[in-house]
């Protein structure tokens, strides 16, 4: 997804004058030309993510749409009270996209994973996470949040995809499938496996590419149409949980049991690719199926 | 309505509840007032103008002296000091930029201005606001304590700025020896090595200020120090 970041957003400077890049180091080679064309509005500042994150604050001040990139651990949780002070708290918003996610290189270990991302962003006011699965749903969600006034958008890029894109339509979820024995929300890249481990259960699978404001209509019409009442298993890239209180609140109203899986907060210390790195979290489709029979209640269909 | 110099002391003293950076106030008053007013390309009537000088107070806390400068120049009525810090009152013990008139950024924890500052320079540079076409740009001005200096934020900036030759970036460096640890070679320095032009002058002496202000710096950002005395003196 971070080739198709590169050249999506290259061209939107193109057409959009408000656009600028701001990078700190990671991601430089993907801009070449971008820089060559428009050298004031694609910017590296070096390996200064307090700089990066302040100097996309300070272009939004004059009117500008900043769109600042690395790894989410560099973005998000480094640079956290930048991200805190130099938008919200200046009434001012912009659009972060990061890469590497939780997992992306197993091999690189702790200091290059935010499984901790979205729950950070959690504790801010008015921020919109798009998660992606599919090159081409990272290209629609940025053009979106590209074009999205002075909203603050976070767009959490990863290396892992499922096979096909999806018709996703920002901010809401899509119903891939229908069952009557309880719902399965799948975010991003979590969809395939997912898929793979409710095969032949009968569960309702809604697809999660926009997770704030996280869609509680489509979660209420979801489990209102079940006849055992409302048992939500959400399964996110990043760390287990994350959406457990949004999906609660959002179930307010009626009885509801909520299964939040994802990424452990014990580290793993372990490396290899991501499917191994899954396993190891029990994310793969043997493990969620266990996990999801484990808390789905028995029904009479 | 707007006031002078000599106002400045009695629209501070309306303004109580803060006296534990009454110091860190005071020490940015004067060169607050010859920014204000003799240098700053900004008013009351400019504020929202695209083509206005920018001030960033970064160093936010105790700014009464700020508070004090921006009525005496008619961005807010005197009226509004005396409520400074209560509930319903724009004016909190930290700038807010969405309350307080005439404020460019929000401040109060260290170390935010200078990168804002340099985000600033380079969105006013990429909309053809810098003045390359001749004539002179906005400028911007930051203004932080030599404590302040101490984050290392603020040192991102500085490398970045004068590898970058932001020429219409000013910072303004109040220093009143707060900072615990000695800076070898200076603050001055400091700033001079990452390719900035520099003045150190007297935070007192109203000529001397504007002298330093408004020293041509063409192709490098600038630095001026204004040395006052030192906190608890």
């Amino acid at each position: 997804m971070r080739e198709r970041f590169a050249a999506t957003v290259s061209r939107l400077l193109d057409d959009d004058p408000r656009l600028a890049v701001v990078l700190a180091e990671i991601g430089k080679d993907g801009f070449a030309d971008a820089r060559r064309a428009h050298p004031d509005r694609v910017i590296n500042v070096g390996i200064r993510e307090q700089l990066l994150v302040g100097v996309g604050g300070g272009l939004a001040l004059t009117g500008m749409r900043p769109i600042l990139h690395t790894f989410a651990s560099f973005l998000v949780e480094r640079p956290f009270e930048q991200v805190k002070l130099d938008f919200g708290h200046q009434g001012v918003g912009g659009v972060l996209v990061s890469a590497a996610g939780s997992y992306d290189w197993p091999a690189g270990g702790l200091t290059h994973m935010a499984p901790g991302d979205v729950a950070l962003m959690d504790t801010l006011d008015g921020w919109t996470v798009h998660v992606p699965g599919h090159p081409d749903e990272a290209e629609a969600l940025l053009r979106d949040a590209a074009a999205a006034g002075d909203d603050s958008v976070y767009v959490r890029l990863s290396a892992h995809t499922n096979a096909a894109p999806r018709a996703i339509a920002p901010g809401r979820f899509l119903t891939v499938r229908e069952g009557r024995g309880g719902v399965v929300v799948a975010v991003g890249p979590m969809l395939d496996g997912v898929l793979s481990a409710v095969e032949g259960l009968d569960v309702t699978v809604l697809y999660a590419t926009t997770v704030r404001p996280f869609d509680g209509r489509a979660l209420r019409a979801a489990t209102g149409a079940q006849p055992s009442g409302a048992e939500v298993v959400l399964v996110e890239p990043y760390l287990a949980g994350t959406s457990t209180a949004a999906a609660n609140d959002a179930l307010a109203d009626v009885p509801h049991r909520v299964l939040g899986l994802g990424i452990a907060r014990h580290e793993l210390r372990r490396y290899g690719t991501i499917e191994e790195h899954l396993a190891g979290q029990g994310l793969d489709p043997v493990s969620l199926r266990e996990r999801v029979t484990g808390f789905l209640r028995p029904h009479t269909a | 309505m707007t006031s002078t110099y000599t106002a400045l002391p009695r629209l501070m003293s309306l303004m109580t509840g803060d006296e534990k950076h009454g110091p860190a106030a005071t020490s940015t008053l004067d060169a607050l007032w010859v920014l204000y007013d003799r240098v700053l390309r900004v008013s009351p009537e400019t504020a929202d103008d695209p083509g206005r000088d920018r001030f960033l107070l970064s160093k936010g806390h105790g700014p009464m002296a700020y508070y004090a400068v921006l009525a005496a120049k008619g961005f807010f009525a005197d009226s509004l000091l005396p409520g400074f810090g209560s509930y319903d009152s724009p004016l909190g013990h930290h700038p807010d930029r969405v309350l307080v008139p005439g404020a460019e950024i929000s401040s109060g924890s260290l170390g935010h201005g200078l990168p804002l500052g340099v985000g600033t320079a380079l969105g006013l540079r990429a909309q053809g606001l810098d003045g390359s076409g001749g004539g002179g740009g906005p400028a911007v001005w930051v203004l932080i304590g030599d404590a302040e200096l101490d984050e290392g934020s603020n040192h991102e900036a500085i490398a970045y700025a004068g590898a970058a030759g932001l020429e219409r970036l000013h910072t303004l460096v109040v220093d009143n020896a707060s900072a615990t640890y000695a800076r070898p070679g200076g603050i001055a320095a400091r700033f001079e090595a990452a390719g900035w032009s520099t003045a150190t002058v007297d935070g007192r002496d109203h000529d001397a200020l504007y002298e330093a202000f408004t020293a041509p710096h063409p192709g490098r950002p600038r630095a001026v120090v204004a040395r006052v005395e030192a906190k608890g003196s």
